[in-house]
């Protein structure tokens, strides 16, 4: 059914009774309790145990494959390789994601799974997979997206051509796609110019962190019928995507996604779980694959490292003139890096007239990179707002001041070709500017640092439901996976809708045989978009309810209007009736006419672009190198925080996680392509202690696409959190680093040249 | 992995029996932070793990005269806790509270931590600056041995089969003595010393230091007792002109490997600072009491 939210009905004087409060969230007692069932936590009778095999090789060709002596093994039910999974050609969407999950002709990294088996215990999987002989030909690797572009580099596919370059069609390669961002004039915009500052910059992958390894069951029946239960951000696109390698029907496919142990991306592509089906099917029992924390980071794609140049140019009044970028992003032996995020959003919050953007996608022998808070955003960041800091410190102007200079204002036509209503970046720059952290001096020895990120926002395609229990109670079912706490506001808006507790309402997220497509959980997009298609269901329900009323008191539908959870006579004219509450007319209707339901599919737009300022101080370790982040304020435009506790949550998550992308995180592989540090005693996330108390303060600037305001929160967090540790730690020691992460040893190299140039400030 | 017999003997010459059969199938068992952990992440496939905190003397701290001796299954938190040791041996306790998380050392043991035999242990170096001694039982009978004779390489110990460490004894603390324990981690906690420095050192009542034990940890194969860092210290009051030749000698007397955890030049680098810092609070601790 088509939507009835013709326009929002967004009214910034309404009083809301429930937006804005904290509640407890009803999926929260269970977590602590330890109740909530994740990934794993599924049993089936008689289910069997999956296990992967995986390449010891970041390259290899594999000639052949023996499973005959795991097959022999007792207790063993099935074994696979990519044999058993239907053709799909090299190079297309179904090849690679098919090739991803089961190396075919060729291991394209150390992890990359070759075969699977099922057994009645773990124990006797693992025996198996040391019984199947894999005959491989190793052939040279290539990790570093700079080494991967030479033209003597080892070629991933020989059949791979870069989009986007004239005259590649007949030259190998690893690069997968040129792409080039331009507005206005760039020679013009660097002519105009006082002060020019460039620089390059790298970064590592990032791994998203998320605490729950995927795992996940497999039910193949005898008469075709599939469930999957997994953790997921996304059921939908899982079940299309396994229809599509699979060569299965979707009405076949039913997928129910578990509770969600984190993902922040990393859980919007499969792995275990078409494996799983295909051992289903031929051993004709269940199979659950639970990867362990080490396949987690050899089997698994984080965000893409990346190498590039940033130039830019301003006048000394501090209007930037020109903006320029060469980037490389390094994907695994698959394109997906979602690197066009970058170009997109890189210099997107300031008014720049004059854009030029070349990007390129780098294939390389490490493992299938996956999206991650803002996909390819952060990190590029880190450069663009080194370079501003730059501009600011030779024109000797105030940090934030140079960035509300270039700020954009609402009605800007962004480079992608959006045109915004309101926005809060330049209430956002102004609240940094007056807050206590930053007129609060900076400590001697300390550095500080100013960022500033934006991101997208994102709608998309939603489906909810909305029913009204015979005691008038409300129960939702939705689609778009909940990784972040999105049940709780979701239920607080129906509940602000229908005048009701929010306690009377619960959300469940269903399996995906019972509502249309949902879009995956990404891009900031659930609060949002669940938000607008709850309301619109509440509408169809308070209409019904109107009618319904109406019908009782036998007057006319427009006699009866809705407030506080109440149908009451418009007017004394209609009668002198006692209001009904939802209960009271379910009770006396639900048996002659049927439940009240609401129910609206949607492919929601109007989603409200984010901003963000982050200021940091930071004490470096003079001697060792070693940064400690002592303060760290984030201020954040929410649009409106529907359960603030949860947005601030948001928010200190995020900074937290570029913290730790920002000094110590990377992915260290050894002269052999083999994953080093696959766990996280080495993997090097933050602990509670490396980190400060974030200060968070919220703007409200409402989006009036919305019914309440509300602004994706998710992602904005993490965009500006290395540049503004980057800018800190430059602060604190004369030179600001370029390459991510910024750890000790590279440090303490860094104030060894500072103090050699007699720039070191301590 | 394949069946694992579990034992818990009551007995000394039990355990040691089981673990000479079993020859270098069988693992002795104390905590089992590490054990459980390598056996979980495929590194070892023990055939029998012998648990020794049944035997008397693994467990628990007694004192006689000032001179501490502790079981070797004694859990770190037990350490920590202890009023009277954790006031003797503060560097042995900064030590043994850098392992792990608390829950960690709720279990995690002294004699574990020295017998996992990492480069990179932190209570080890620690040990070894105190001079505390080893009490072995084996096959062939007791003996002892200095902390810093039992690691001989990355894993490996010099205990026999058979052999494993009871109990630890500590020296006699004269006064105006003091230890520290400092280590350097890209993160506060739950993370693998880059390098680790133990100093312990007495001073008489001028502030001359009479006595002083450098250990260093993650600098080489094994843990360091630095004999050069030592003399550098002894006779003098501690000033900077000894504190930084103790630090050349620290660095000098590096041997460490680049991995995944810190390169060459790095650690050689930091070691003199950190031998420095924790020689800075040992002394301070010294001068108190």
């Amino acid at each position: 059914m088509a939507s009835i939210l013709e326009e929002s009905g967004f009214d910034p004087s309404a009083e809301l009774k429930i937006v804005g409060t904290n509640p407890v969230k009803h999926d929260g007692l269970d977590k602590v309790m330890g109740r909530a069932k994740f990934g794993a936590d599924a049993f089936l009778p008689g289910m069997l145990v999956g296990k992967i095999l995986r390449s010891p090789h970041a390259h290899a060709n594999i000639k052949s494959i023996d499973t005959s002596k795991a097959e022999a093994l007792p207790g063993v039910k099935s074994v696979i390789t990519a044999a058993d999974f239907p053709e799909k050609k090299a190079g297309t969407p179904a090849g690679d994601m098919t090739r991803n999950v089961m190396a075919r002709e060729k291991a394209l990294y150390d992890g990359h799974p070759v075969a699977a088996v099922a057994a009645t215990s773990e124990k006797i999987a693992k025996q198996a997979l040391k019984l199947i002989e894999v005959d491989y030909e190793v052939l040279p690797h290539v990790i570093d997206p700079v080494e991967a572009m030479q033209p003597d580099a080892p070629i991933l596919h020989d059949y791979l051509r870069t989009k986007g370059v004239e005259g590649a069609e007949d030259k190998q390669t690893n690069v997968t796609e040129k792409m080039v961002t331009q507005l206005g004039d760039i020679d013009a915009g660097f002519e105009e110019a006082d002060i020019i500052v460039e620089r390059s910059y790298d970064s590592k992958p990032m791994h998203q962190g998320y605490i729950e390894p995927q795992g996940c069951i497999a039910d193949y029946s005898e008469d075709g019928q599939i469930e999957v239960w997994c953790c997921t951000q996304a059921p939908f696109v899982y079940r299309d995507r396994l229809s599509a390698i699979l060569d299965i029907d979707c009405n076949k496919i039913n997928v129910q996604q578990s509770e969600l142990g984190g993902g922040f991306g990393g859980k919007t592509g499969f792995y275990g779980e078409p494996l799983a089906i295909m051992l289903s099917k031929k051993a004709s029992r269940s199979v659950k694959i639970v990867l362990s924390r080490i396949e987690v980071f050899r089997g698994t794609g984080p965000v893409s490292g990346t190498s590039y140049t940033i130039k830019m140019g301003c006048k000394k009044d501090g209007t930037i003139t020109a903006a320029s970028a060469e980037m490389i992003f390094q994907s695994g032996p698959y394109a997906g890096s979602m690197y066009f995020n970058a170009p997109n959003a890189m210099f997107t919050r300031y008014d720049l007239k004059n854009v030029d953007i070349t990007a390129y996608e780098v294939l390389s022998n490490r493992q299938k990179v996956a999206s991650f808070r803002a996909p390819c955003v952060p990190q590029i960041v880190f450069g663009v707002e080194g370079v501003i800091d730059e501009m600011a410190r030779k024109i000797e102007m105030d940090p934030i001041d140079f960035r509300l200079k270039n700020a954009c204002e609402d009605g800007h036509t962004t480079i992608y070709g959006d045109t915004w209503g309101p926005i809060g970046f330049i209430e956002t720059l102004k609240k940094a500017k007056e807050c206590d952290h930053y007129k609060t001096p900076v400590k001697p020895g300390e550095g500080r640092g100013i960022s500033t990120g934006f991101w997208f926002n994102r709608g998309g395609e939603t489906a909810a439901s909305l029913n009204l229990a015979p005691d008038g109670t409300v129960t939702i079912a939705t689609g778009t996976a909940d990784v972040a706490g999105s049940r709780i506001s979701i239920s607080m808006m129906a509940a602000e809708e229908l005048g009701i507790p929010v306690d009377q309402v619960r959300v469940k997220m269903v399996d995906t045989n019972s509502l249309g497509f949902n879009r995956v959980t990404a891009g900031s997009r659930t609060t949002f978009s669940v938000g607008m298609v709850i309301v619109d269901s509440a509408r169809k329900c308070i209409a019904e309810l109107r009618k319904r009323a109406a019908e009782i008191w036998d007057v006319p539908e427009d006699g009866v209007i809705f407030e506080d959870g109440m149908c009451r006579p418009a007017s004394a004219n209609v009668g002198d009736f006692e209001p009904l509450s939802i209960a009271d007319i379910c009770k006396k209707t639900t048996m002659s006419h049927g439940a009240i339901s609401g129910h609206t599919e949607m492919n929601v737009t109007g989603a409200g672009p984010g901003f963000a300022v982050n200021i940091v101080d930071v004490k470096v370790d003079e001697n060792t190198g070693r940064t400690d982040v002592t303060r760290y304020t984030v201020v954040q435009d929410v649009g409106k925080a529907i359960h603030p506790d949860q947005v601030v949550g948001q928010i200190q998550g995020g900074a937290i996680q570029g913290v730790g992308w920002a000094l110590n995180e990377e992915y260290i592989y050894g002269e052999d392509g083999r994953l080093q540090n696959a766990g996280f005693l080495d993997y090097r996330m933050p602990v509670a202690s490396d980190v400060p108390m974030v200060d968070t303060i919220m703007v409200e600037v409402p989006n009036p696409a919305h019914p309440f305001g509300l602004r994706g929160v998710g992602e904005v967090p993490v965009v500006p959190t290395m540049a503004a540790v980057g800018n800190a730690i430059g602060d604190a020691i004369g030179i600001r680093p370029t390459s991510l992460p910024m750890s000790p040893p590279k440090v303490l190299d860094i104030i060894e040249q500072a103090k050699a140039e007699g720039v070191y400030k301590g | 992995m394949d069946d694992v017999r579990y034992e818990a003997p009551e007995l000394p010459d039990a355990a040691s029996s089981l673990l000479a059969e079993a020859g270098g199938s069988g693992k002795v068992f104390a905590g089992g932070t590490d054990v459980m952990v390598q056996i979980h992440a495929e590194l070892i496939d023990p055939g029998v793990i012998v648990d020794i905190k049944n035997i008397p003397g693994t467990q628990g701290i007694s004192e006689s005269d000032g001179a501490y001796t502790f079981g070797a299954a004694t859990a770190g938190m037990v350490l920590m806790d202890h009023e009277g040791f954790s006031s003797t041996w503060p560097g042995v306790i900064d030590g043994v509270a850098l392992i792990g998380s608390i829950q960690v050392k709720g279990r995690a043991s002294v004699g574990g931590n020295v017998c996992n035999a990492s480069p990179a242990a932190d209570s080890t170096p620690a040990m070894i600056a105190a001079g505390a001694i080893c009490n072995i039982t084996g096959p062939s009978g007791e003996r002892t041995a200095p902390v810093e004779d039992i690691v001989t390489g990355p894993g490996k110990t010099s205990l026999a089969d058979g052999e494993f460490i009871v109990s630890f004894s500590m020296p006699k603390r004269p006064p105006h003595s003091g230890d520290a324990y400092l280590r350097l981690t890209p993160r506060t906690e739950m993370d693998i010393a880059v390098v680790g420095a133990g100093v312990n050192l007495t001073l008489d009542d001028d502030g001359t230091c009479t006595a002083a034990r450098v250990s260093l940890g993650a600098v080489a194969p094994t843990p360091l007792l630095v004999a050069e860092a030592t003399d550098a210290l002894i006779g003098t009051k501690v000033d900077d002109a000894a504190l930084t030749k103790m630090g050349e000698a620290c660095s000098a007397a590096c041997n460490p490997i680049s991995d995944k955890r810190g390169t060459k030049e790095y650690r050689i680098k930091t070691a003199a600072v950190i031998a420095r810092r924790a020689a800075e609070i040992a002394l301070e601790r010294a001068r108190e009491n």
